[in-house]
């Protein structure tokens, strides 16, 4: 049962001729990863506005089939079916291009990941660079977007995501940086096995460490900022900018900058998973029976409900105040966590070092955040009425 | 396998397009952009002489791409504030403009 | 494998010489990123690959961004009213092609071109990292001195006057 798809990929790939055995296995992986994420990114769209929906005191959809559950098909209909409106103005090749340059290098972050025992779809030695080296040629598109509109609206918007995203690249892979440290390999794979195994009834995933906390906390805080999503949307916000930088972008072309987004958020929350929360591994040592990649799903499930919740509760960062804590909080804190994990590393086992790095942890966060924090002296409040 | 004077040929006319932009064009991000593409085809050329090379082993081709490309984001950098800073004095980018000090 | 070096070549070669010579600022920094992929490209086929990957992030991710907020930031968005090509640019090309003409004579006429690839090497990034802290720890901590000096340089030169000149 764990492993029906490698067996069934195997057995597909066993019918071809010899000549084109790579070629195919590699189509199928491809194949594969398409679909099932474009299905997991359709579902997401419902997910998200009945989730959204019920933390508003409202329903979501609930036209379209039971309980809405066929929005998602009428939501691709209304987008083949509508105009593409290219603005005259508009350069023509960079416009046409620039959804295409998003979609493909977030599908070639998502093949590093491992969905599975044997399950992934690239196992390259330097796996992590590879999805951080992919994750920064997606900004490109936000620019060729925003600059291709000939629109100041866009070109603004385009310019503050370009900026956040590059901003919140860096504490991104510092807090990855601990985790490579801890694991000893880039290797997506290898992180994986690195964190098999329990201490007793619990897990060995980075996560249930104290700088493992922490990174976690940091990578998904800059996950966030990276894909755009509130409460960092600025550069995509309805009330600010019209869309930010896909204004002009109307039909099929709206609708795979949508994809792109939400496979991001897949590829960045996969690798979450990876790095911190035991990828493909059962969290209690009975629970093996389950297939791994029943776990992975559930885990990513997990993340995206979170990154829904925190969509629906907290209000948007101004510019000002997303710079200054990428800048001002994470990057220190992602580097005090770098030298926690590396003395996590060299103290012998036990509870010393459990409470010394936790301390260290809990020390540097109310350092950084208390400098952060603006006292703010507010006057006392006066009433004054109508005479 | 492609013989090593394929990678050095084309090594040597990348150097030559970059050099040919950097001599002709007027605007200074453009000369910097064919600096960069100089810079680039000489990586091109360590790499490729230590993938045919006598040790592979010893990944000096390699360290030297590596250290390259740390000192190139660097200039660029550092090079690209320059510009920026010039345009602010003279509002524009023409090189050709920038000759105040000539004579 | 010829056909694919030849690919890659071309478009390599291609976008090069599109990004030198294109009107529009923001198409020459387009293209100079086709380039910079092609060469990660041929990196990765000459089994480097750290530094393809290396190439990706630091080049198109970091560089290439900086040089489209620079042409943004110095109003190159705007089409060049004047002709692209400075005063001298005869003597620029004809530089450019002697260059061209004495670095092919030279690599033709060497005995290194006759040399065959020997077995892949294994370039593991853990092996790289056991000689960037054995071999290559003074470079690195040059590098990382040099990085930070040039990090707070820029930030400086490019701020803007607060008192106003």
């Amino acid at each position: 049962m764990d492993q029906i798809f490698v067996t069934l990929k195997h057995w597909l790939v066993g019918l071809a001729p010899g000549q084109c055995q790579p070629v195919l296995s590699a189509l199928l992986s491809a194949a594969s990863l398409i679909l099932g994420f474009a299905t997991l990114s359709a579902l997401t769209t419902l997910l998200e506005r009945k989730g959204l929906g019920r933390m508003q005191n409202r329903y979501g959809p609930n036209r379209v089939g039971p309980c809405g559950l066929l929005q998602p098909i009428a939501d691709g209909l209304k987008a083949l079916t509508k105009e593409d409106v290219v603005p005259q103005s508009a350069d023509k090749v960079v416009h046409f291009l620039a959804p295409i340059v998003l979609v493909v290098p977030v599908l070639l972050a998502l093949a590093v990941v491992p969905m599975g025992r044997n399950m992934t779809a690239l196992d390259a030695d330097a796996g992590v660079l590879f999805f951080f080296a992919v994750g920064a040629a997606t900004e490109l598109s936000v620019f060729m977007a925003g600059w291709s509109s000939r629109n100041k609206y866009s070109l603004l918007g385009a310019m503050r995501a370009i900026a956040q995203m590059i901003s919140y690249e860096v504490p991104l892979i510092l807090s990855a940086v601990t985790v490579i440290m801890a694991a000893g390999s880039l290797s997506t794979v290898g992180i994986v096995e690195a964190q098999a195994g329990y201490w007793g009834l619990l897990p060995r995933w980075y996560l249930l460490t104290p700088w493992g906390f922490a990174g976690f906390v940091l990578f998904m805080i800059a996950a966030t900022a990276e894909s755009n999503r509130s409460p960092f949307d600025l550069p995509e916000g309805e009330s600010e900018l019209v869309a930010g930088y896909y204004t002009e972008y109307s039909g099929f072309k709206f609708a795979l900058f949508f994809l792109g987004e939400y496979l991001g958020l897949f590829a960045v929350s996969g690798l979450g998973i990876t790095l911190f929360l035991g990828g493909w591994q059962a969290p209690l040592p009975g629970l093996d029976c389950v297939p791994s990649w029943v776990w992975f799903f559930a885990k990513l499930l997990g993340l995206i409900a979170g990154f829904i919740w925190v969509r629906g509760t907290l209000p948007r960062l101004r510019m000002d105040q997303l710079m200054g804590l990428a800048w001002k909080f994470m990057l220190p804190m992602a580097m005090a966590n770098i030298l926690i994990a590396g003395l996590w590393r060299f103290m012998s086992t036990g509870v010393t070092r459990w409470s010394v790095c936790a301390l260290l942890v809990c020390v540097a966060c109310l350092l950084l955040g208390g400098a952060m924090v603006e006292r703010k002296q507010l006057a006392k409040r006066t009433y004054r009425y109508a005479e | 396998m492609t013989p090593l004077v394929g990678y050095l040929l084309l090594s040597a006319l990348l150097f030559t397009v970059g050099l040919a932009g950097a001599l002709t064009r007027r605007n200074a991000i453009i000369v910097l952009i064919g600096i960069e593409l100089m810079l680039n085809a000489a990586n091109l050329n360590f790499i490729a002489f230590w993938r045919y090379g006598p040790n592979p082993a010893a990944l000096t081709g390699v360290m030297f791409v590596i250290f390259s490309i740390g000192v190139s984001a660097a200039e660029s950098a550092v090079g690209l504030a320059l510009i920026i800073l010039i345009h602010r004095h003279y509002r524009t980018t023409n090189l050709d403009k920038f000759d105040s000090m000539k004579g | 494998m010829d056909w694919l070096f030849a690919i890659i070549a071309v478009v390599t070669l291609g976008s090069a010489i599109a990004a030198m010579s294109l009107r529009k600022l923001v198409h020459c920094a387009l293209m100079f990123m086709v380039t910079l992929g092609g060469l990660a490209a041929l990196y990765l086929k000459l089994d480097a690959q750290f530094v393809g990957f290396a190439q990706v992030l630091v080049y198109i991710g970091a560089v290439a961004i900086l040089i489209v907020f620079a042409i943004l930031l110095t109003r190159g968005s705007e089409p060049p009213r004047q002709s692209i090509l400075s005063g001298t640019w005869v003597l620029g090309i004809g530089t450019a092609v002697g260059v061209f003409g004495v670095m092919s004579a030279m690599i033709l006429s060497s005995p290194a071109v006759s040399r065959e690839g020997s077995p892949p090497a294994a370039s593991t990034v853990r092996q790289i990292g056991d000689q960037l802290m054995t071999r290559y720890v003074l470079p690195l901590e040059v590098v990382g001195l040099l990085l930070t000096a040039a990090l707070i340089g820029a930030v400086i030169i490019a701020m803007c006057d607060r008192e106003g000149e």
